[in-house]
């Protein structure tokens, strides 16, 4: 503070921001806005939209497909926040020890990552395959081929084989954080828990635990934002079918605005789906910033 | 010693497990590679788990030509590597402003960032849809280029921003006490210290963009525009009985990303850690 100057408006700072900030002002947050209004319109992507109040949204809940929707994005948001996570960390408690060959399992839990996700739903879609498909021909080599699973036809089990594909993608991104976290961990504290007479699993649970905490929220908070995002997979495996049965809220959405041309209902699919995840960006940004803007 | 023994044991046990556990991890890509070297007829008539009775390489041939990878591809690195070079330039600018003063609205402005980065897609999708449609750029590489390289500021200015925060302010100082311009300051101190974190932003950055398919579903309709992820989804329509070729494909998208990550593994790392464990 004895180092402020007395000068007038430093406008170097301003400079350097006028185009990013621009950019983004214009691309992303002036549109985020603009959603809020054409959910309040008949906009069909045509014609001008009219301002017609809130009945998007009354015919929006009244839409027994949002509600399947809705309930696919619970599944896909709780295997989210607990099966990669488990995983992850698992995975990273025991290749942080040195486990012969830790670099070469790194690599292959978390190559699926770089994949595209059209790639990893069209190869989980080709094992999926009734004819032909690794996971048919498991079951036929081991004497249930009479069961023949459609598992993406079936109604039942398509959300969760689509979860499945999307886990296989997501556990090293996990696993990957968590391992960072853990170089921050001092480890003469797990010394010190040992000299105590803490087991293996009481040093995990109160002392490395307890430190990965600040690395357990944000891993939470990216898995609940990127299941979320899911869309791409279930586009390329289903379309969101059979019937509706694999839609998601971004998938509803997609399907309303861009083939049946209803886009100031898709606009009001959007905002709950944008509502839905603004309480745990709210969380992110409260936790991040509030220690990162401490200057 | 029977202590000792007991210990050793259940760490075998646990290596074996891992390397299962890895085994199994990698069967989807296994079954991708095997599945592309063979038949489509041979697979459909004697299941997946036969022996196959020829191996060919046809399938990538046909994906790669009739398939239209070949410009698919092409189309991929047209829109990415702009992008690319664009948005980090662009987020360089901005984090060193971030980074480096204290003025009014500095807090917004990173709040800002960091929020619209976490958005869901969906609420930006018909606005962006409609902007390009006005400026004119629908269905062309601009609609694209433009929407990533402003999109990705988000979350490259936050990174690097973080980065910068790092670097000793001494340094800058002195530089400014010997009457260096500001963008001299960013452009000759800053950026060849913070070099890592764009190398770890920039691999990351290059895998997302070059994997968008959404963005280029909704802004990219000619067949001979499109990148290699809405590419594929055309390809799946058109070989819709033969999988080989749809796998084979796959594998040729992944190819540059796979380059990309062998090679720089240790950036991508570093980048995907970066945005997530400050703060």
């Amino acid at each position: 503070m004895a180092r402020k100057r007395k000068r007038s408006i430093n406008w170097a700072p301003y400079l350097f921001l006028v185009v990013p900030l621009a950019l983004f002002l214009m691309w992303v947050i002036g549109p985020m806005l603009y959603s809020f209004y054409l959910s309040l319109t008949d906009w069909n992507g045509v014609s001008s939209p009219h301002f017609i109040g809130f009945k998007n949204y009354v015919q929006l809940f009244d839409d027994p497909v949002f509600y399947t929707a809705l309930l696919n994005n619970v599944k896909w948001l709780v295997s989210f926040v607990t099966v990669p996570v488990v995983a992850g960390l698992a995975l990273a408690m025991i290749l942080n020890r040195n486990i012969p060959g830790a670099r070469v399992i790194k690599s292959a839990v978390y190559s699926p990552y770089i994949l595209a996700t059209v790639v990893v739903g069209l190869i989980f879609g080709w094992m999926y395959h009734p004819d032909g498909g690794l996971f048919s021909g498991i079951l036929q080599a081991i004497g249930l081929g009479r069961l023949h699973v459609g598992w993406l036809s079936d109604p039942g089990l398509v959300t969760w084989c689509i979860i499945a594909a999307a886990i296989w993608r997501q556990v090293g991104y996990v696993m990957t954080l968590y391992l960072a976290g853990l170089q921050n961990v001092d480890p003469t504290l797990i010394d010190a828990s040992r000299v105590d007479g803490a087991s293996n699993w009481q040093a995990f649970r109160h002392v490395i635990l307890p430190l990965l905490s600040p690395i357990t929220i944000v891993v939470l908070v990216i898995s609940v934002i990127d299941s979320l995002r899911s869309f791409d997979l279930i586009f390329v495996m289903t379309r969101g079918g059979p019937g509706n049965a694999s839609t998601v809220l971004a998938n509803f959405m997609y399907i309303e605005a861009f083939n049946n041309y209803r886009m100031g209902y898709g606009a009001a699919i959007a905002v709950i789906l944008f509502l839905i995840t603004a309480v745990f960006i709210f969380i992110y940004l409260t936790r991040t910033l509030s220690t990162e803007l401490e200057y | 010693m029977t202590a000792k023994r007991t210990i050793s044991l259940s760490r075998v046990i646990l290596y074996a497990v891992v390397y299962l556990f890895t085994a199994l991890w990698l069967v989807p890509i296994a079954t991708a590679l095997i599945t592309s070297v063979r038949t489509n007829s041979d697979i459909v008539s004697r299941g997946f788990l036969a022996i196959p009775n020829a191996l060919s390489l046809q399938s990538y041939a046909e994906a790669w030509q009739r398939g239209g990878l070949a410009h698919y591809l092409p189309n991929s690195f047209i829109i990415t590597i702009p992008s690319l070079i664009a948005t980090l330039f662009l987020s360089s600018l901005s984090a060193y402003a971030l980074s480096r003063f204290r003025f009014p609205g500095d807090r917004i402005i990173l709040f800002i960032y960091v929020a619209g980065m976490m958005l869901p897609f969906q609420i930006l999708l018909l606005p962006v849809f409609r902007l390009t449609d006005a400026l004119h750029i629908y269905n062309t590489y601009w609609a694209v280029i433009v929407f990533h390289t402003a999109f990705q500021l988000g979350f490259c200015t936050f990174v690097l921003r973080n980065y910068m925060r790092t670097i000793p302010g001494e340094l800058l100082e002195a530089a400014r006490m010997d009457g260096c311009g500001e963008f001299r300051i960013y452009s000759q101190i800053m950026m060849p210290l913070t070099l890592p974190a764009v190398a770890a932003v920039a691999t990351l950055e290059f895998t997302w963009i070059f994997n968008d398919f959404l963005w280029a579903l909704i802004l990219i309709q000619n067949n001979a525009l499109k990148p290699v992820t809405t590419g594929l989804a055309s390809l799946q329509g058109q070989y819709r009985m033969d999988w080989t070729v749809i796998i084979s494909g796959s594998l040729l998208a992944a190819l540059p990303t796979v380059i990309v990550f062998l090679l720089l593994q240790r950036y991508f790392v570093a980048g995907l850690t970066l945005g997530a464990t400050k703060g």
